[in-house]
Order: C-alpha cells, then sequence, then structure tokens
C-alpha cells in the first residue's frame, strides 16, 4: 500500500511529511465535485446553493477533528497563507498597540520567514531555543512574554525531527496570565489527522492545518479562530469566509479535504499505534545496519509516529535521497521546502547538532499506508546504499 | 504583393566553388527549424536566388514566429519581412506606401526605436530610400526610383520626414530580374556557417555555464555536435540531469536534432577515489572523461572534441593541466572558450539563454569530488603513476557501453 508507481517502478514512499497520496475517495468525491457542481457559492440560485452546502459539511468534519465550532475554522489555499495569515493578521489587529511576537527556533519556514520579515519590518520577534531533542520548554516561553507580546505561535509537531512540542501545557501556562495573556497560535500541519488535538482544553486560539498532509488535496488548508479573537483578513475582497478570506472558495479541494479529515478520524488510534511500532522497527533496523547513524529527536513518549530523522556522518544527505531512490524508496533531507537550499538544515543546528551531522541528516515520514515490508525495504536498501557510498564517505574527526 | 522573408548570409557568400554546398546546407538548416516553427497546413517554402534565400508562404499571422526561428540559424546573417512586386514602378509605389505605414504602425519592428504611432507623438520619424538595380533593363535609375518613390512616402504621411544620413527607418528597394523587393526592418541573426558545414564534434556538457557557451561556438563554426554528459547518480540526482536537458533544450534552437547522451560516471569516479592520490582526481577524473569521449567519438563519427574550458579558471585548467589531460584523448581537444575571461562567458551565455539554467543550484559531477589541494602543474608522468592501479581500458570500456541517449523534446 505504500508503495506508488513511477514509469511503471514501484516506490516505497517514505516521504509522508512532505505530502501524502490521496484517498481514493477524495480522488472520487473532487471529480464529482469538478465535474457536476462547478457553481459559485455565492451564486443565488440553487446551483450556487449545493457548492455552499458541501462546503459546510467540510468545515463542520475539520472543526470536528480539533474540538472546534463549525464556524471558527475558516479555508484557506494552504498551511503556508494560514501561518501568514496568523502572524500578519494578529499584529494588524493590534494595530501596533502590541509589537512584540513570541516564536520558536524550530518553525516551518512559513512561520520562521514571516517572523524574520516582521522584525526586518520594525516589528519585534523573540525566538525561544529548544533542548537537544527539539522540546521547547513551557517556562521559557512564558519568561520572553512582555507586556507588548500579542502572539506566541509555536509548531505542534517539528516537521523535519517530529518533536511534539508541550502545546497543551504552554496554553495552560498562558491562560493564567489574565489580562496580560497574548494570542496562542499552534501551527498543527504535522500534527493535525494524526494526533488527538483540543483547541478549547488546550487554549488555542488560532490553529493551522493542511490539507495534503493527510491524504487530502494539495492548494487547501485552514485556519482555526477562536470566536473573539482578534485577527484582520491577509485577502481583501468579495468577502468570503465570513469577510475574513475572500476569493471564491476552492470548493473540489474544500470537499476533498472534508472526506480526508473524516477518514483519518475514523481511525486515528490504532493508525498512531501501529505507527509507533513501525518507528521503533525502523530505529532499530537504521542502528543497526548502520550503528554510527545519530538520531534526531525526542523519545516516543514526545515525538510523532510518523516521523524518523537520522544523520550517517560523513556522508551528504542529497546523496543518500539519490542511493536511496535508486533502490525504489523515496526520503528527503530535513523538510522538502529546505531540501534545494545550499545550507544545511536550521532545525538540526538550533537542537545543538554538529554541521556535519546537519548535512547529513534524512528524514523517513510514515503514513497511515505504511507496511511492514515498507520499513524492511527501507531498511536494506539503506544498508546497500550506504555500503556502495563508502568510498565517498568524508573521514570526520 | 507577396509577403516574404529575405535572408542574408555572409561568410557563405565567400567560399567559391563550395558555395553551393554552404547555400544547400543552410537552406536544409532552415527547413528543419521551420517545421518546428509551422503547422503542415501552411505552405512555407525556402529558396536560392541570387546569394539570397528567399521564404514564401509568410502571412500577418506566422511572420514574427518565423523570423524568431531563422534568426537563430547559424550561417543566417540577417532575416527581413520583405514585400515583393513585379518590375512596375507604380506598383513598386503603392507597396513601398504600404510597408512605411507598417513600420510606423509597428506590424514590421523597426532598425531604431521611433514612437509606435507618429500621430500621438510629436516626434516624427525620419527616413531614407536606399534602393539597388542589378536589374538594368529596369527603365529608371536608382537615384530616380529613391527620389520618386521619397515623394510618394511623404505625400502619403506628412509626418514622415527625409534624412539621409541618419534615418530612423531605411526602406531598402531592390529591382530584380523577375521581381521588386522592398524591406524596412531586419533581424540579426547569428552568422557563421550553417551547422554540418564542418562536420561533426562531441561537446562535454557540464550543465555548468562554460559548456554551453561552448557548444554554442561550435556550432556556429559549422559543427554538427553532440552533447556527453557524465553522470553521477547517485552522488548527483535526477534534477542535475535534467538540467542538461533543460540547456540542450535551449541550443535546439540553433540545432533542432541535437542529440544528449548520458555516460554513468559513478564507477570511475568511486576508483578513482579509492585507488588514486587526492592531489590527480580532478586530473585523473579529466583523463578518465577523454577516454570515454575518445570512444564515444568513434562510435559517433565525431571528429574532435569540445569543451568548456578557458585558461587558467581552475586548477585543471593550467596549461600543464591541459597538457596532461590532452594526452590521454585520441582526438583533438578544441576549446572555444580557452581565452574568454569569465564575464564574457557569462554574458555570452546570457545571450544564449542558458545562464539562468547553468545557475541553478544542483550539484554537477566536479564539485562533489575536488580535493582541497589540487595539483596545478601535473606532468604526464606523475599522471600515469597516479592512475597505475586502475583498470582503464576495464572501467571505461564499461562506462561507454552504458552511455545512453536521452530525449531532449
Amino acid at each position: 500500500m505504500g508503495k506508488i508507481s513511477k514509469e511503471s517502478r514501484d516506490y516505497v514512499y517514505m516521504d509522508n511529511s512532505s505530502t501524502t497520496k490521496p484517498f481514493t475517495e477524495v480522488i472520487q468525491g473532487m471529480s464529482f465535485v469538478q465535474e457536476n457542481l462547478y457553481g459559485n457559492p455565492s451564486s443565488l440560485y440553487s446551483f450556487g446553493l449545493e457548492s455552499e452546502s458541501l462546503i459546510r459539511h467540510a468545515r463542520e468534519e475539520v472543526a470536528y477533528l480539533i474540538g472546534a465550532d463549525t464556524n471558527e475554522v475558516y479555508f484557506t489555499s494552504g498551511g503556508t497563507e494560514a501561518n501568514n495569515w496568523a502572524l500578519f493578521g494578529t499584529l494588524r489587529a493590534y494595530e501596533g498597540s502590541k509589537r512584540h511576537i513570541v516564536v520558536s527556533c524550530i518553525e516551518h519556514p512559513s512561520i520562521s520567514a514571516t517572523a524574520d520579515y516582521l522584525k526586518h519590518a520594525g516589528f519585534e520577534v523573540s525566538f525561544v531555543p529548544v533542548d537537544k531533542q527539539g522540546l521547547l520548554d513551557p517556562q521559557d516561553i512564558v519568561a520572553s512574554i512582555r507586556p507588548d507580546t500579542c502572539l506566541v505561535s509555536v509548531m505542534l509537531v517539528q516537521n523535519e525531527v517530529g518533536t511534539i512540542e508541550p502545546c497543551k501545557d504552554i496554553g495552560q501556562l498562558l491562560s493564567h496570565m489574565g489580562t496580560r495573556r497574548p494570542q496562542f497560535h499552534v501551527d498543527a500541519v504535522q500534527g493535525f489527522g494524526r494526533l488527538e488535538i483540543d483547541v478549547k482544553a488546550w487554549g488555542i486560539d488560532l490553529l493551522t492545518m493542511s490539507s495534503h498532509k493527510i491524504h487530502g488535496p494539495k492548494g487547501v488548508g485552514a485556519l482555526f479562530v477562536r470566536k473573539g479573537t482578534p485577527i484582520k483578513p491577509l485577502m481583501f475582497g468579495g468577502g468570503q469566509e465570513r469577510g475574513l478570506r475572500s476569493g471564491t472558495e476552492n470548493v473540489a479541494g474544500i470537499h476533498g479535504f472534508g472526506i480526508a479529515c473524516k477518514l483519518c478520524k475514523s481511525n486515528m488510534k490504532e493508525t498512531e499505534a501501529n505507527l509507533h511500532r513501525l518507528k521503533q522497527k525502523l530505529i532499530r533496523g537504521i542502528t543497526s545496519v548502520f550503528p554510527d547513524a545519530v538520531f534526531n529527536g525526542a523519545g516516543p513518549e514526545a515525538s510523532s509516529p510518523h516521523i524518523v530523522n537520522f544523520s550517517f556522518p560523513g556522508f551528504r544527505g542529497e546523496t543518500i535521497v539519490y542511493g536511496l531512490e535508486q533502490r525504489g524508496v523515496l526520503v528527503s533531507t530535513g523538510s522538502a521546502c529546505s531540501s534545494r537550499k545550499k545550507e544545511p538544515s536550521p532545525v538540526l543546528l538550533a537542537m545543538g547538532k554538529t554541521r556535519d551531522e546537519a548535512w547529513s541528516a534524512i528524514r523517513f515520514s510514515m503514513s497511515r499506508f505504511t507496511e511492514d515490508a515498507d520499513v524492511e525495504t527501507t531498511i536494506l536498501a539503506l544498508q546497500d546504499c550506504l555500503k556502495e557510498l563508502e568510498p565517498w564517505r568524508k573521514k570526520t574527526t | 504583393m507577396d509577403r516574404i522573408l529575405l535572408i542574408r548570409y555572409g561568410e557563405i557568400g565567400l567560399k567559391g566553388q563550395n558555395r553551393t554546398f554552404f547555400e544547400d546546407a543552410l537552406l536544409r538548416n532552415i527547413e528543419r527549424v521551420l517545421q518546428n516553427v509551422t503547422s503542415s497546413k501552411e505552405s512555407i517554402r525556402v529558396r536560392k536566388s541570387q546569394g539570397r534565400l528567399f521564404v514564401t508562404g509568410v502571412t500577418l499571422n506566422n511572420e514574427k514566429d518565423l523570423i524568431r526561428a531563422i534568426s537563430k540559424v547559424p550561417g543566417v546573417v540577417g532575416v527581413s519581412p520583405a514585400v515583393s512586386v513585379e518590375n512596375d514602378i507604380d506598383l513598386i509605389i503603392h507597396a513601398a506606401v504600404c510597408l512605411m505605414q507598417e513600420a510606423i504602425d509597428g506590424t514590421v519592428e523597426m532598425k531604431k526605436a521611433v514612437p509606435v504611432r507618429a500621430d500621438v507623438n510629436p516626434t516624427m520619424p525620419t527616413f531614407r530610400v536606399s534602393t539597388k538595380r542589378p536589374n538594368k533593363n529596369f527603365p529608371m535609375t536608382s537615384p530616380d526610383v529613391n527620389q520618386k518613390i521619397g515623394n510618394a512616402i511623404l505625400q502619403n504621411m506628412p509626418k514622415l520626414s527625409v534624412d539621409l544620413h541618419n534615418p530612423d527607418i531605411v526602406l531598402h528597394i531592390e529591382i530584380r530580374d523577375q521581381r521588386t523587393y522592398l524591406y524596412a526592418y531586419e533581424a540579426k541573426g547569428p552568422g557563421g556557417l550553417p551547422i554540418g558545414v564542418s562536420g561533426k564534434g562531441t561537446v562535454l556538457l557540464s550543465g555548468g555555464i562554460d559548456s554551453p557557451v561552448s557548444a554554442y561556438m561550435a556550432m556556429k563554426r559549422g559543427v554538427d555536435i553532440c552533447a556527453l554528459h557524465f553522470w553521477s547518480y547517485p552522488i548527483t540526482g535526477e534534477r542535475s540531469k535534467e538540467k542538461v536537458v533543460d540547456i540542450c533544450k535551449v541550443l535546439t534552437q540553433f540545432d533542432p536534432d541535437l542529440r544528449l547522451y548520458i555516460a554513468p560516471f559513478t564507477e570511475i569516479q568511486t576508483n578513482i577515489i579509492k585507488d588514486c592520490p587526492e592531489t590527480y582526481r580532478i586530473t585523473i577524473m579529466r583523463r578518465m572523461m577523454m577516454r570515454v569521449a575518445t570512444s564515444f567519438c568513434k562510435q559517433t563519427g565525431s571528429q574532435a572534441i569540445f569543451t568548456g574550458e578557458s585558461l587558467g579558471q581552475v586548477a585543471s585548467q593550467t596549461l600543464e593541466s591541459l597538457t596532461v589531460i590532452e594526452e590521454a584523448a585520441g582526438f583533438p581537444i578544441l576549446r572555444p572558450l580557452i581565452c574568454f575571461d569569465k564575464t564574457e562567458i557569462v554574458s555570452k551565455s546570457r545571450e544564449i539563454g542558458t545562464y539562468d539554467i547553468s545557475c541553478q543550484p544542483y550539484e554537477d559531477c566536479c564539485s562533489v569530488f575536488v580535493p582541497k589541494h589540487p595539483v596545478t602543474r601535473p606532468t604526464v608522468k606523475e599522471a600515469a603513476a597516479a592512475e597505475r592501479k586502475l583498470n582503464i581500458d576495464e572501467l571505461v570500456n564499461r562506462c561507454v557501453l552504458e552511455i545512453q541517449e536521452v530525449s531532449v523534446l
């Protein structure tokens, strides 16, 4: 099941943190909508109303998955837009009365690059460090909050190493701050649909979700905005999404997103347990075929079951990616977004890894479709690939 | 009044008895290029006559595409959109007025930037009529024709004025035996010689900035090029191969039949790392490339190896290094860029259109295995000693056997 076909060759797809294979039901549902329900949801006639009701159903599915009210979910073009919106939208809502935000130093580029820009544009940003496992200390977050802090933004699951950040604890600490409490944004792109999330119990104001990481279509995501949270739109226009996100709705995409949410919810617990088991199997396999491999991330209690990250000191991560591709296994170096850059992963450097470790890191990421055989193939391919590349290994000191 | 294109070529005209051979090659090459831009329904023909090539079947719809395509073909000095009429002064005047009107309206691009609409902009375009009359049976002399046509244009388009020395538009009129040709604009071509007239060659294409320029320059001197890329999968990925394919796509503007071959190079490099001294790695790698290329040339009928080497650019491009590399080759290594500065190469590569592709950040096979201190003054003797442990023939044969053609389209 974890196999994809490219030029009539089977690949084991171990790059599910980059994107995932859409559910068959998603493709069928979207294709039906594209063909039959192409009406504009804003139109007055009933043909448009049908589209509108599809969107309402999808909104219910998304909200249900995070314990939100239906009308607290706003569809966007994806995780990047939702993250940008959370930061820009909050700062705009405060109209300069509060000019400081707090983010962790291991955020996805859609947060970190936005934060860099905001800093450049005259706002103030504090970057909170992590420990060797990539874990934030909730007390560090609280300590960086100032009277003019309007937003704390922390990711739920780190996309390169899989560490689960203590968002629940942070949310609870923040809730004790009374009137000084800033808004709390969680980038849940890697955790959404895979882990239990409860925005109410965790005290979350804004939460980013993406569809294509949970077997839905690309080009759709959502931002949860708790009722009463001050936020201004990023997109102005026809006033769709109750005035907060203009632009004609991506009806088919939203419909597909809703289906994916429903299917993920149906057996989330079993999937999680199975992935935990496969993760341990993969970790054991990698350390046995290559004892010098350095594990990056946290223990099973504080990390997502779908991501495994190892460094292979002396090798170039890119080369291992190609070597595994040659053997039919698809993985990535760090996040796909930073794979094409020339700098080693800033996330691993922030976790105190050496440059060599950061250069040689490989991320294996699984999904509900990953099977034991896929993990076994991956381990064998890795063994074979590292053996062939051994002459190219830099002798490290 | 027929629309045609008039193609000028330079050097070919000088080649004495071989002239027909060169002209026929250019004509064939232009026909090949035009196959890609025209639909089969259009009846476009190329023919030669009196030191020019003429394209017939031109319409306002296809004119720009045809000019763009033809202006890339090596051997072409210039291509002009023209009209032809019978040798009758009234018809010539009518055509001249129409052509000038088009030039002013911007239908035909002009030699110099002039306001697109003369009536909007107060600055008035200037023009000159330049008549040639190889057909001495035509009853008027060239100066008479100039004057008569000039007057007619001024009468019809009072906003224009004549400037004999520095005009915005030069209206050329050629009165030939059968018909008269008129044109006011020329798109520059690359010049040089038609591809094929100088024989066959193999260019080593790395994906960097230099080698595509070298390939282009070889094409421009009439060489029928095939490209050979050494690919070190899995040290470098699929994308670094795609990059070379993309570069070749750009080069097919000049030679639509360009072919690209990929030689798997990892095994040779791995053996060099294992069995040769680090300082000699690059030298030996280049020597191995030359050996593979030599064998490839024999198979494909190439008579020379072209590279993008430029003197002193890197350690392997000193005179000593080039000598040692050359020693391993069985064909002449030609280096069109040998005395070019990097900035000159870069500007050439921008002109050709390969620069942006070359600058994409994927590793090529050279950048992975470069030692800290490569030898800059190698000798043939030391190189031979350094590669003693390699099973050269076997490695080269295996590599050559696995060379594969990749589609550029």
